[in-house]
Formats: structure tokens, sequence, C-alpha cells
């Protein structure tokens, strides 16, 4: 029996805590910012309208978001079946290579409508099968997937560099990047598109990628709450022994919702390949695997609250690089250290501002809470 | 008799939110006597003593220890006036011996050498001092759930307590254990402390109190001294009106046989037989019960019949479909075929405890219709289900969107047993139909298991409690050690004979009636 703790309001739980997180880690930053000797205001000033202050920042902003979806979710998905997948990072960069790999092998003799579909799905399969590696060795063998993920992380950036440097680099290129991919395995740009029905706006990296991020999160919700192999998989991540009870393999599920898992970080790959760089390249995944983690954290391992951590992680990611851009003296690191912190207040320390907030919100009374 | 009283509480109250869940309660504990505290789950008996131990904060009322009014703010402060609870769940750490564990919180330094001679010493004088006798270098995870209980009991009495709260201190235990603790409660009572006994089952208010306290929705209810009262009379006070707690049934009229298991084994991974040698018959319309004391097999037996576990020889025919070591099973596959299993432990096994109700309401069955068309789950659909099954099986509160971990430990059974009956199936397991439910629903939870039987369901039970046993099953067949020791038809069965059974003094009634 622990101590009573009046539970906060859904609606407090949902948007009042985590906003409460952030700000306590922009205060920190706050300090950190005013430490090495540069004006915390006029900072923030600088990272909110880096962010959104323009058409082609939003547009960035978007871009970086649809990134964070995709490893976010495919946190997500594999947190419900209680496993922990660190390997998004491997995943997306496999899955670019499946993508890299179709586009290459099949631009010249397939249009477009049927080019980005096939690449599409080689970049889910082979984000799934990199991941399938992981979830067997735990399935089968008993190997931890914490481990395994991460160790094939490794692996996979060792065999991309192998890759792209002895078989996939264009020929007489001096830099180890594939051919260009034709253009029927072009994602459209978003401001392509909108130019096109009349809406002008300025060049930016957001292609129509973010619409295939807006189907993932619909697609995960309605697997995980509305159909029954969700419904296992949610009883496996919850209690193993209810689910064998009622009738699930384990391994199999295993399987699945890490193969889910790396299929949709696999699409990291189509919005960076067809999307933007057009050609396969090195290093594209960039980190979005690791930051799916918090994401997925910060999101609640939720697709609503998933778009919302991305939204904010995409604005962070965009505002900070002009902040470093306006600023000397705050750099790239210092960047990643703003999102070290709000990982750090909302994913570990999520809890703390709880019991001020109950004392605040709900005095006195509160939901139920008996035995 | 408030002079002798080693605990007096006045006016206690405690809300939360909407859910008033004491009232008002004002008692007295005696000094160097058993007090019991009854009522059914969800009474308020375990709020209270909460309160008692400083868990939680009342919020009205106070609390005397000897006569003076003290503050429980924290469990400290209870440890501090030398009350010791001993919890429901043991609070022990397996891989710890006894003496580790009894000095866990209290190691006295920054060595640890020291203050376990000190312990070793204190634990000796303990087990002089009250005949708790255990080995003090023996592992928490190699004790019996009995032994497992004189630790906990005796890590309070380190701590210099004389006033004891148990907390339903038999629900883990079997009958046999359940009799020793209370042997070990009567010597602690003779050497002066004070005993709280918490509990919802009556025999056991009889067998052990000098002094009892019923509660009924928060309130105290009636106040008896033990010699005066009668279970029946502690019943109908508990739950507010008459209870029958003999079952009235036909006689069975058993038809074909839907389960045979002949030769059943299990050898563990640690390479030891759990099971030896099991054949038994399970036929439409009959209840048979399996007795036996806790961990002589009965988990893995039902592991094997509902499908979760294959055993490693001898083979299991169930509705047609036969089940050994080339035709593995499922149960998944189990289930279709018309098998329903309540699971021993249903919040380990049988429901998800972060689920709504309405989900766990559907555990095992999610992939079939009319829960799931179209590969899509239909959430409408589920949530009517539930509450039909909350309504047939009066399952309380009546919210299908309540998390299944807030309902009461009778209400967790009773949407479970809902759950596995409402198909109608042809073959019934059920494990410890009633551990931790209390007496309204017992009734209840019985009634319906004879009814399923009655309608020409294959019934099996498997309980560590004897009178359950005698009361539900048309067969009684005894386990002790993987094996069965023999089969007693219920209208021959009694305690004692049985009770024999399950020590593992060989044979049925005839090698028991010449003993």
């Amino acid at each position: 029996m622990s101590v009573p703790r009046r539970p906060l309001p859904a609606w407090a739980e949902i948007a009042v805590l985590p906003l409460v997180n952030i700000a306590l880690a922009f205060l920190v930053v706050g300090v950190i910012v005013r430490v090495i000797g540069a004006d915390p205001l006029q900072a923030l000033k600088l990272l909110v309208v880096g962010a959104i202050g323009s058409s082609e920042s939003i547009g960035y902003t978007l871009y970086y978001t649809t990134n964070f979806v995709f490893t976010g979710l495919a946190v997500a998905v594999a947190f419900h079946a209680g496993l922990f997948n660190i390997g998004g990072e491997g995943q997306a960069y496999i899955g670019g290579l499946g993508c890299g790999l179709a586009v290459l092998a099949l631009d010249r003799f397939l249009p477009a409508p049927l080019m980005i579909p096939l690449a599409i799905l080689a970049a889910a399969l082979f984000g799934a099968a990199w991941a399938a590696v992981p979830a067997w060795l735990q399935a089968w063998r008993g190997s931890h997937i914490v481990i395994t993920t991460i160790m094939f992380n490794f692996l996979a950036a060792a065999l991309m560099v192998y890759l792209m440097v002895n078989v996939l680099i264009a020929p007489g290129s001096m830099t180890p990047q594939s051919r260009g991919f034709a253009a029927s395995a072009s994602i459209p740009a978003m401001h392509d598109v909108l130019a096109a029905i009349g809406i002008r706006v300025a060049p930016s990296a957001l292609n129509l990628s973010i619409l295939l991020a807006v189907l993932c999160c619909f697609g995960v919700w309605l697997f995980l709450w509305h159909t029954p192999w969700g419904y296992a998989l949610r009883t496996m991540g919850h209690n193993a022994d209810a689910a064998v009870y009622a009738g699930t393999n384990l391994r199999h599920m295993t399987m699945l919702a890490m193969c889910l898992s790396g299929a949709l970080a696999g699409f990291v790959g189509v919005n960076e390949l067809m999307g933007v760089h057009h050609r396969l390249v090195l290093d594209f995944p960039a980190g979005y695997g690791f930051a799916g983690i918090a994401v997925a954290l910060m999101g609640r391992s939720h697709p609503l609250g998933i778009v919302l951590a991305a939204l904010l992680f995409g604005a962070l990611q965009q505002g900070g690089a002009e902040l470093a851009f306006e600023i000397p003296t705050i750099t790239r690191e210092m960047v990643v250290v703003i999102q070290g912190l709000i990982i750090l207040f909302s994913g570990a320390l999520v809890n703390m501002p709880r019991p001020w907030l109950q004392l605040i919100l709900s005095p006195r009374r509160g939901g139920e809470g008996v035995k | 008799m408030g002079a002798e009283a080693a605990i007096e509480l006045l006016g206690i109250d405690k809300s939360f939110g909407s859910v008033h869940a004491v009232r008002g309660v004002s008692l007295a504990i005696g000094k160097g006597a058993i007090t019991g505290i009854v009522g059914e789950n969800g009474a308020g008996k375990s709020t209270l003593m909460s309160i008692l131990y400083g868990l939680y904060r009342a919020d009205a009322g106070e609390i005397r220890i000897d006569g003076k009014a003290v503050r429980m703010d924290s469990p400290h402060d209870a440890i501090a006036h030398g009350i010791g609870m001993v919890h429901q769940h043991f609070m022990l750490v397996d891989t710890f011996t006894v003496l580790e564990n009894l000095i866990l919180g209290a190691e006295g330094g920054a060595l640890l050498a020291g203050g376990l001679a000190a312990a070793r010493a204190e634990l000796e004088r303990l087990a002089r001092e009250y005949g708790l006798s255990v080995d003090p270098d023996a592992k928490v995870a190699d004790l019996s759930v009995g032994e497992q209980q004189r630790v906990e009991i005796l890590k309070v009495l380190f701590r210099g307590a004389r006033i004891l709260i148990l907390d339903e201190p038999s629900a883990v235990l079997t009958p046999q254990e359940t009799d020793q603790l209370f042997r070990i409660l009567a010597t602690l009572r003779e050497r002066g402390v004070t005993i709280v006994l918490i509990t919802h089952k009556l025999r056991e208010i009889m067998a052990a109190t000098d002094q009892v306290y019923v509660m009924r929705q928060g309130a105290i209810v009636a106040d008896r001294c033990t010699a005066e009262t009668s279970p029946e009379e502690l019943a109908e006070l508990m739950v507010g009106r008459k209870v029958r707690l003999q079952l009235d049934k036909v006689v069975a009229r058993p038809g074909e046989v839907l389960l045979a298991a002949e030769h059943l084994s299990l050898v563990d991974r640690r390479g030891v037989r759990v099971l030896d040698d099991v054949s038994l018959e399970l036929r439409a319309g009959e209840v048979v019960g399996i007795a036996g004391v806790s961990g002589n097999g009965q988990t893995e037996l039902l592991q094997i019949l509902s499908g979760i576990r294959p055993p490693t020889g001898g083979s299991l025919t169930i509705c047609g479909r036969v089940v050994d070591g080339h035709h593995p099973s499922d149960p998944a596959e189990m289930r279709a075929l018309g098998l329903a299993h309540v699971p021993e432990d249903r919040l380990r096994q049988g429901m998800v405890a972060a689920f709504q109700a309405a989900e766990t309401a559907i555990l095992g069955y999610q992939a079939e219709p009319p829960f799931c068309r179209n590969y899509l789950i239909d959430a409408p659909a589920v949530g009517r289900h539930c509450a039909s099954l909350m309504e047939r099986f009066d399952v309380r509160p009546r919210t299908p969107g309540l998390l299944s971990s807030s309902f009461s430990g009778g209400n967790q059974q009773k949407l479970v047993l809902a759950r596995e009956m409402a198909r109608e199936p042809r073959v019934l397991l059920v494990g410890q139909p009633t551990r931790g439910v209390d007496i309204g629903a017992i009734e209840f939870i019985h009634r319906e298991l004879v009814k399923a039987r009655d309608r020409g369901c294959a019934v099996l039970v498997v309980s560590v409690e004897l009178d359950e046993i005698l009361a539900l099953s048309d067969r009684i067949l005894v386990m002790f050690a993987g094996r069965l020791m023999g089969e007693v038809a219920a209208a021959d069965a009694d305690e004692r004979t049985l009770g024999l059974m399950m020590a593992g003094a060989h044979g049925g009634p005839k090698a028991a009636a010449g003993a």
C-alpha cells in the first residue's frame, strides 16, 4: 500500500504537466545561457522566431518533426509491447538503404506512382528486417533487446560506410554518395505542391513524407487500440503472463512488435533520401533514432502526444540551428544541451512537479483511489 | 475496558474523493489480547489499519496508544510506538537469508558483521521466547510460504513491536499453515503481545480471537466477544443480510468424458519432477475437486490442462483433441474447443491491471466476434458485453471504463469468472475460485459453478480451501508431491481422511479407515 496520492485531472495530466516540465527545462537553460554570457530572453526570442518565424522556418521545423514522428512512433510501439528499442538509429539507416537500393535498381523503369510506394515498402521491409534480428535473439535466445539493438546501430553504421565507399558510390565521385535518383523517385517538396495550387511559400526541406507520418500516427493508433493484435501486444507489454494465458505467442508477438517498430524507423530514410537528398548518402539518421526515445517518452507513447513532442523537438532542432547561427557563443552543442535538459525534465524528472500541481489543482479532493 | 486498552481509536474518519471509506470509527483494542476485525473486501478494514499504521492520515479523529493521544504521520511513528504490521503480501528479499532480511533497514552500522551477530543473538532469543523457529541462514526463496510469514512476524518483533497488526495473514496459507500461525499468535498473546487480526474468514475469527469488531461500509456495525457469537451471526452482520454458508445442490448426473489425462508428467527446468503419472477423467455435468496443500503440482497441472504449458510426458484429450509430445497445444486453440480457464492468480494471469474492465473482459476472446469485426475491435460491443457481464455477475461498481486494478479482489474474480463462463464452455478449469473473495461473493461464485455443472459443463476446481472442495465437488482427488494420492466420492469425504491424504499418508478412504 503506497502513500495516498490525489490523481491529477486528465487535462492537467496531458497538458499542464508537460508544459510545466518544459518551462522548468527552459528555466535551467536560461541560467546556463546567462552563465556563458548571452542574454536568455534574446536567445529565447531567436529560438522561437527561428523555429516558427517565417514560412521557411516553419517548413524546416515540420520537416524535422516528420523524422521525430517516425522514430517516436517506432519507440512507442515497442514500448507498448514491453520492449525497449534503442535501435531506431540503425533501423532508420538500413531502412534508408532499402529505399535507396530499390530506387537505384528501378528508378529508370518505373513511373513515380509505382516507384515511390515501392521504395517506401522497401524502407519498411529493410527497417523491419534490421529490427527482426535482435527481436529473434530476444524471443528465442533470451539476449536482451536493449543490448542487441544498441549493437545493431553500430553494425548498421559500419555496413553503410562499407557499402557507400566500396559498392554504391557513384562512378568517378570523390564523396561516398550514390548517383542521384531519377525524378520518378522524388517525393514532391511541399513548397512545389503548394505553388501548384497557388499558395506561395519559401522553399524548405519539407516534403509530402509528412503525410506518411500522419498516416503512420493514425495507423499506429488504430492498430494498438482497435485491433486484436494491438490488444495482444499491449497485453504482453503490461502482463506477459496474462498474454500467455490469453493464448498469445510471446515470441511471435515480440517479432511483430519489433518489425513494426523497425519499419516505422525505416521511414526516416524515405523523408531524408527521397524527400531531400535525392541520393543515398551517409549519416542521414543524424540522431533521430535516439531522439525518438525522448519523443515517445514525452508523448506518453500515444500518437497524439508523439505529434506534440515531435513538433517541440522539430522546433528545437530548427530554432536551435538559427540560434547557433545568430549568437556565436551558443554552439550546436548548446542546442543539444537544451534538448538534453528537456529530455531530463520531461523524462526522468517527469513526476517532480506533480505534488506541486496536485496542491494547486486538486486541493483536498480528487478522484478515486480506494481500498 | 478503556483502562486496559492498548490502542483506542476515537471517531476516525477518512474519505477518498467522493468515497467515504471510514465513517467515524471508534474502537478499543485490548492489551495482550487478539482482536479481530472482520468485514467484506472494501468495508474499510485495510484503510483503518493503514491509518493506524501511519500510511494514511485520518481526516478526523484521534488515536491513543496506552491512553495517550499520538500522531501517526508515517509508519516510522507507528514503529516508534511499538506497532508492527505484517502485510498480506510479504516484503522480503528472496535472494537474501532470513538473517539478512531481518536486519534490512536496521543494519546497525556501516559494516554488516556486527549487526548480523547481534541480530543472530536476538533471533535466538525471539525463537526461544515465542517458539518461532526459522533457520537464520536459509534463503527466503527456499522457505515455504508459512515460514516466510514467520520471518515477517520476526521482522516486526525484531524492531521491538508490542502491538502486531496482521492483514489477511491466511490469504496465502494452507489450512495447516494457518493453524500453525494461530498457535504462534496464541504464544505471542501469552507473552503479552497485543494482536489485531484483519480478515474476512469467519472460521479464523472464531478460532483465534478474543474479541471481534465487524465493519460494513466503513463503519463498525457490531462488537462481540468471540465466545458469545457464531459464524452465522457474524456473516449476517458483515453482509447485512442472511447468508447461507451451506451450498444446496442436486446429485450430479455425469455424462460423457470431456477431458482425459493419461500418465501426465512434467519435469521442470531444474530437473525436478513436478508432476508424476497423473491420470484423471472429467465428465460433463460433474464437479471434480483437486485438494492439496499449495505447491504440490496443482498449479502446473492447471497450466498443462489449459494448454499454457506442454507436458513432458503422457497425453491429454480435451473435447476430442489430443495433446502430447507430438501435438503441442496453445491456450487459444483450447479456448476455441470450448475450454475456459479461471487462473489461480487473477492479478498475474487472469487480467491486465492497467486495462479497463471492458478490455479485461475480452482477454483471450479479443479476436472473436462480436468483439472483433473486419479485423477491428468493436469498442461499443466490448463495452456492452462488459456491462452485461457486470450485471449478471453483480460486479461493482458497474463501470466498464474503470481500470481493472480499481476493483476489489472479489469483484475482479467475479469479472474473470464472468468472462470465462459467458461462452457456456464445455470444460471449465477453476483455480482457487474464491481466494481473497468475501463471503457474499463466495456464496455467489459457488452457486454459479454449480449452475454451470447442472448445465452440462465439466468443472474442475483446484483449491487449497478444504471447505470449498467439500462444498463444491462430486468427486475429490487429492494431490501430494506431484501425484494423485487417490479419489474420494464427495459423500464419503471428510476433513480427516482428506487431510491425511494431503499430508502424503498413502491410500484412499479404505487405507485411512484402516488406520
